[in-house]
């Protein structure tokens, strides 16, 4: 299948996911310019991590605007699967794709180090090779990933059973240890651990391949 | 600032034939400086050795380079940053990262790793600690704010506090990229008449006379030189990285170099004094963004993220091209001329002319006076050493103290597995990175050892290349190529002075023995602050290369395995011991000389330990280094599976479990009669300790326990021992 990885100025995972995709999971995948207003014939599209336009105003405040963001909207508005990753995931927020706030984390603080993640629901393109409550080591490395939301958004994501993956050791004091979530269509998912990261088996943990391995089969099985 | 002397002058006008003007004159100042024409060290720097079959790039360059196979190769230099980040911490910090970035880079290096080494005074200071604290956070801060941003992994380093860095810490950088044989770009202003092209970040007045400042002591009047210090934007760097890296492979550019240290003035002397040319430039085209900026300005300002580029002419527009897709300016600002000058126009008019060899090349060199005995801060008598009354409370002492206990908060804060390329990060003996385009890995480690340096400039400088490389050789991988930084005094007092000269030709002869050429670094002196000058503190920064896979680390794995000590126990008395750390921390003294070295000896403990990575039978292997047999033990334990040693009570319990003998490496194994093999076969020792267990560290001196302490409990004060420091003690 062909993943789109999309690229600002400023990313700096856009081939740490490539690679993985390319290389650990033998997928084709693609780099979008973010002046590009086409996805070209991407089956799914990454907003990888890194710092879009610098990140200097809030993280993701400038790429929302960006001509590859509409691009990517209507992608999703289409049903296309899209994965946010870190500063993807600030992106996804700021772009009103997904619900909620990516604050500044709880120490103030960049955090890097391996998390684990908890999967909480397999009701999802990103998770439906996984098992419900599977535990995945994967890292995290942000200074923005502290997860907010009003109460009654929160709610709203537990009852539609939208909060994809926790933490176990919650590093950033996101508000119920949200480290990811998906929309109402289920079909964009945002998070701010490196499943990219965690794919290789030199990089000591290759725990976040089921998040890639999901949609590459929930991509296979839609076109069966 | 420090301005021209009075014969530096009468060179100047000589070589000018006239009376320089006010922009002549400051231009010569900066390039002059200690820090841009290292005029106080330069023949001693010549001892050094340079060379190898791996080195295609050696000193002079912005960067050393050196072969890695597959017609690949590697660039890599370390750089200080030490006045600024006083003077403002975050910022000088993050400005340093960014600084040695472009060194790299400009080489048509992609950067793919980050160390750092970091001193400072002591956190519990009880005048200065405050402000130590502060500067800590600001540094660290710094650094993780830049390279985060940028994208390259920080993974290593050291990070030491003494007294003596209490007005004066110290911030050494060194950075590593990667390219292929045929990518390698020189700072050189080639072919008359080619366009000279200035690409990046506005010129602001920001940074100006920072290069002279870094060849000043600090004195009061220091803490008004925060408008010397730039302003980073790492992600302005990463754009110029990958617009440089674009338009390098256009094939239109012919030479490009960074402006660092003293901005427009230096990229453009040195690029047309390596290539034998004159450059002009007229100051009206530099995009500029501030107004009413003056040519001394214009040429001196150390506004951080740009870059000089001779194109091939004709060729420009391919250039210009990579730079607008990326939104960054490029505008030719001047031509490549064949008079071998430095032509600065304003408007058309003549502000400056200089020849560019005279200017980059021809600074002064001083043989200061240095007939003296170093200064040594301790005496060389031993004192009284008593007997312990509670090795194991000395043990948790050293293991919670700043200098031993574990650096995560640092750590945690730097980004370390960006472009996915990291088999070892913070924490081991060496950090690995692997090229994924070939199947070898590079290893790094950085290291200084001030103390050992400040008893034996000499001696304290082969060690730290003997531990450098033995940190390389731990992790399996072969020491080749080395960076160095000088962190001194003021050089203009003879016993100052001596301890450069002594630990030059100390770090020359053992990078001569251990076949590890120094292929560029940096010199920092004038680091005294209100008349106090820093330890001599040389940091190393040495490579290895090793085949791609699972690294060996630290920690022991599984319980039941042998644990063996390579090299042996080793050699002290007490003079040796009064550079340890049980002696800075326990008995709050320091004498006598570091420990002994033989280099002979390390050289075949070395080799052995390589082989045993290489052949897979180190489950696990920590090279001894401060703090001696007993912490590198409690640092085994860091995986929560603990030991049970016995040593040979031939040696008083302080001096076996503490004393810090070089030549050593800790290993767990399944197989020992194979690593005693190979340790024979390398005429080494390599006594069996005891064996791995669960829970506990116990390590018995013959019929006696010495130390008895639960996994937990060693694990509990050093992990946690920084950030208890950091902790607000009084609100």
């Amino acid at each position: 299948m062909r993943f789109g990885v999309v690229v600002f100025p400023g990313s700096n995972c856009d081939h740490d996911a490539w690679y993985a995709l390319s290389h650990n999971l033998g997928q084709q995948a693609e780099f979008i310019w973010h002046d590009s207003t086409s996805l070209g014939n991407a089956d799914a599209v990454i907003l990888p991590g890194g710092f879009s336009y610098g990140d200097y105003l809030r993280c993701g405040a400038i790429a929302k605007f960006s001509p590859v963001m509409s691009a990517v909207r209507k992608f999703a508005a289409d049903g296309g699967l899209v994965l946010g990753i870190c500063n993807g995931f600030q992106i996804l927020v700021e772009s009103g794709l997904l619900p909620g706030a990516l604050l500044r984390n709880a120490g103030l603080r960049f955090v890097s180090r391996e998390v684990t993640l908890r999967i909480e629901t397999t009701n999802t393109p990103f998770t439906a090779s996984a098992q419900r409550g599977q535990l995945i080591r994967v890292p995290v490395a942000h200074g923005d990933g502290c997860y907010f939301a009003d109460t009654r958004t929160l709610d709203m994501l537990e009852a539609e059973d939208r909060v994809v993956v926790r933490y176990i050791d919650n590093p950033n004091g996101s508000l119920r240890d949200i480290a990811g979530i998906c929309s109402e269509r289920r079909n964009v998912m945002g998070l701010m651990p490196h499943p990219e990261r965690a794919s290789d088996p030199l990089m000591g943990s290759t725990e976040g391949r089921v998040i890639l391995e999901s949609m590459i089969q929930s991509v296979v099985a839609a076109h069966a | 600032m420090s301005d021209l002397t009075v014969s530096e002058l009468d060179k100047v006008r000589s070589i000018l034939k006239r009376e320089p003007n006010e922009t002549e004159r400051g231009i010569f100042t900066v390039m002059w400086s200690e820090h841009c024409s290292y005029k106080s060290s330069r023949i001693h720097l010549k001892k050094l050795p340079t060379r190898s079959e791996r080195v295609l790039v050696g000193p002079g360059e912005n960067a050393g380079i050196i072969d890695i196979g597959n017609g690949y190769a590697i660039a890599f230099k370390i750089e200080s940053h030490n006045h600024p980040s006083f003077i403002e911490p975050f910022q000088g910090a993050a400005t340093g990262v960014g600084g040695i970035l472009r060194d790299i880079f400009t080489m048509g290096a992609r950067p793919i790793a980050v160390l750092d080494a970091l001193r400072f005074g002591p956190l519990d200071d009880p005048a200065a600690g405050d402000r130590n604290r502060r500067i800590l956070e600001g540094v660290v801060g710094g650094i993780s704010h830049y390279g985060n941003c940028f994208g390259v992994p920080t993974i290593g380093g050291e990070t030491v506090f003494e007294r003596c860095y209490n007005g004066n810490p110290l911030v050494n950088v060194f950075a590593l990229g990667v390219f292929k044989h045929d990518e390698i770009f020189f700072g050189r202003a080639s072919g008359i008449g080619n366009p000279v092209i200035y690409v990046g970040a506005k010129t602001g007045r920001d940074g100006i006379h920072g290069a002279s400042m870094a060849s000043s002591e600090f004195t009061e009047e220091s803490k008004q030189k925060r408008p010397n210090v730039q302003v980073g934007d790492p992600f302005m760097e990463k754009l110029l990285l990958e617009a440089c890296l674009e338009a390098m492979h256009t094939g239109a550019i012919v030479g490009i170099q960074d402006m660092g240290a003293a901005g427009l003035t230096c990229s453009t002397c040195e690029m047309g004094s390596r290539a034998g040319t004159g450059v002009e430039i007229d100051l009206a085209l530099v995009p500029q963004r501030e107004t009413g900026m003056t040519p001394y300005e214009i040429m001196l300002s150390e506004s951080q993220e740009r870059m000089l580029i001779v194109a091939e002419k004709g060729r420009e527009e391919e250039v210009f091209a990579v730079f607008r897709k990326w939104g960054l300016d490029a505008v030719t600002i001047g031509r490549v001329t064949g008079d071998g000058k430095l032509r600065v126009k304003d408007r058309g008019v003549v502000a400056a002319e200089i020849p560019n060899r005279e200017l980059a090349d021809e600074a002064p060199l001083y043989d200061r006076p240095h007939n003296v005995a170093p200064y040594r801060p301790a005496p060389m008598e031993a004192p009284e050493i008593p007997a312990s009354r509670h090795l194991k409370a000395d043990l948790l002492k050293l293991l919670g103290s700043s200098d031993l206990c574990s650096k995560r908060w640092i750590w945690q804060q730097y980004d370390t597995t960006v472009r996915t390329n990291t088999l070892a990060g913070p924490g081991g003996d060496a950090a690995i990175v692997r090229i994924k385009e070939t199947g070898t890995s590079v290893a790094m480690s950085v290291d200084g050892n001030a103390r050992y340096c400040a008893l034996s400039p000499r001696e304290g400088a082969r060690l730290l290349v003997a531990e450098c490389c033995r940190n390389l050789s731990t992790v399996g991988a072969l020491p080749v190529a080395a960076t160095n930084n000088l962190n001194f005094g003021n050089p203009e007092r003879p016993e100052i002075m001596a301890q450069l000269v002594e630990s030059i030709e100390g770090i020359a002869e053992a990078c001569r023995f251990f076949e590890t050429p120094i292929t560029g670094g940096n010199v920092s002196l004038y680091n005294e602050t209100l008349g106090e000058a820093i330890w001599p503190t040389p940091v190393m920064g040495i490579v290895g290369l090793l085949p791609t896979a699972p690294p060996v680390t630290i920690p022991f794995k599984e319980e039941g395995r042998t644990v063996m000590l390579l090299g042996g126990f080793g050699t002290v008395d007490t003079v040796r011991f009064g550079g340890t750390q049980y002696a800075k921390i326990v008995l709050n003294k320091m004498w006598g000389l570091p420990p002994a070295l033989d280099m002979e000896y390390e050289k075949r403990v070395q080799a052995a330990i390589r082989e045993v990575v290489a052949q897979g039978h180190a489950e696990s292997s920590h090279d001894l280094g401060e703090g001696g047999l007993a912490v590198a033990l409690a640092e085994c334990c860091s995986g929560g599976t603990g030991a049970h040693v016995d040593l040979p009570a031939t040696l008083r319990p302080e001096f076996a479990l503490f004393h810090e003998g070089p030549s050593r490496v800790l290993i767990s194994t399944g197989h020992p009669e194979a690593v005693e093999a190979i340790a024979r076969q390398h005429k080494v020792a390599c006594p069996r300790l005891g064996v791995t267990m669960t829970g506990a560290l116990r390590i018995d001196g013959g019929a006696a326990t010495w130390i008895d302490c639960r996994v937990e409990q060693l694990m509990d004060v050093w992990q946690n021992g920084l950030e208890r420091m950091l902790a607000p003690t009084h609100v």
